[in-house]
């Protein structure tokens, strides 16, 4: 029977094998049609996370790009900049250490550290569990750092909003090239390091050609989260995905409402 | 590098399906990789080989449909073959390509004994 609709399949269709070494009754191999995504799992247990995130009207963006480009440093500058006006949660991911969770806990913002020890991204199944300890309802920007890696975690949805991708000017322009499927995947990229430039040759302009070469739609904010450049156009793009999240309920948020 | 991950969660699945069908064993499996997908065929088939060990996929055949990538132009509508995610459209030279096919990670079917 197949196992996607089941149907009957007929089980005296022939096939050329090998019958050496072992036994069966001639008419017992029989073909099972799956048809299923070999992420059907991951996407599944995403959209379950996607569906309690809308529900506490949260704002979720999954912060990815390759080791070192300043993705918690960019976090805790906005969370410190920002946790007065907005509240939020951060989720951790790197394969040891609690390093990172310790640098955000240090602002006073709520963290959890998830190690995938092997794994090289975060999945849907993590995120569900990792949410657990946070009081969502209360919270208005769930920040997830993914492991930093350029390959895998374009593939696994998490239930987020957006993928917001960070490329520092010390990795050279043709990153989007180099690693098109994390670039594509994104709707948001942070040029970080911006500071950095007059030290470094980084053809900024060739960088966001190539970015829009394999996503024409990305949104593009040069920034440095140390000298500060830029961070106000990072923000008001935040602002404006928790205003666009909680609209329909005609309030400000959470944080401002609770004072 | 997570097609580990991948080809762990497609024995556990055959595994699975094998057992709802009191199959004795899993003589072929059948999966679909496209070419813009991100994941690599022989590290796949690779990986096959250790994940399936000691389970009763351990002698199945591992086959992988290749499925090519396609884009279609969002300027002139031209659809053409996509090797990378990077393209030029071949008609009208914009960049502006959406991909249409070539992402399939799926697992299409098995033989059971």
């Amino acid at each position: 029977m197949c196992i996607e609709c089941g149907c009957g399949i007929d089980p005296g269709h022939s096939h050329p094998h090998d019958h050496e070494g072992h036994k069966h009754d001639e008419q017992s191999s029989r073909t099972i049609s799956l048809g299923e995504d070999l992420l059907a799992k991951n996407n599944r247990l995403a959209a379950n996370n996607r569906t309690r995130f809308v529900a506490d009207q949260l704002l979720v963006l999954n912060l990815v790009s390759s080791p070192g480009s300043g993705k918690t440093s960019i976090l805790e500058r906005t969370l410190t900049d920002l946790k007065d006006q907005i509240s939020f949660a951060v989720l951790e991911g790197d394969q040891q250490t609690t390093n990172d969770a310790d640098r955000i806990a240090a602002t006073g913002v709520a963290v959890k550290q998830i190690n995938t020890g092997a794994g090289c991204h975060l999945d849907a199944h993590m995120i569900g569990h990792g949410v657990e300890g946070f009081d969502l309802a209360v919270t208005d920007i769930l920040m997830i750092e993914n492991v930093g890696n350029l390959v895998c975690p374009a593939s696994f949805d998490l239930g987020e909003d957006h993928k917001v991708v960070v490329l520092s000017v010390t990795e050279g322009e043709d990153k989007p090239l180099k690693y098109p499927h994390m670039f594509q995947a994104a709707d948001l990229m942070l040029i970080n390091k911006i500071d950095l430039r007059p030290y470094l040759r980084f053809d900024l302009e060739r960088c966001k050609a190539y970015a829009r070469q394999v996503n024409p739609k990305i949104e593009i904010i040069e920034l440095s989260c140390h000298s500060g450049e830029g961070m106000p156009q990072w923000y008001d793009w935040l602002t404006a995905g928790v205003s666009s999240k909680q609209r329909d309920e005609g309030r400000g948020t959470r944080n401002a409402e609770s004072k | 590098m997570h097609e580990l991950g991948l080809t762990q969660s497609i024995v556990e699945l055959a595994v699975e399906h094998a057992k709802r069908e009191n199959a004795v064993a899993i003589r072929s499996i059948t999966v679909e990789i496209g070419a813009l997908s991100g994941v690599l065929a022989d590290a796949m088939e690779f990986a096959f080989d250790v994940c399936s060990k000691g389970t009763l996929a351990e002698d199945a055949r591992f086959e992988i449909r290749h499925i090519p990538g396609r884009g279609r132009c969002m300027e002139c509508r031209e659809e053409s073959e996509l090797e990378t995610l990077t393209h030029i459209c071949p008609l009208c030279g914009s960049l502006a390509l959406e991909t249409i096919q070539g992402q399939e990670m799926k697992f299409t079917e098995m033989e059971v004994d």
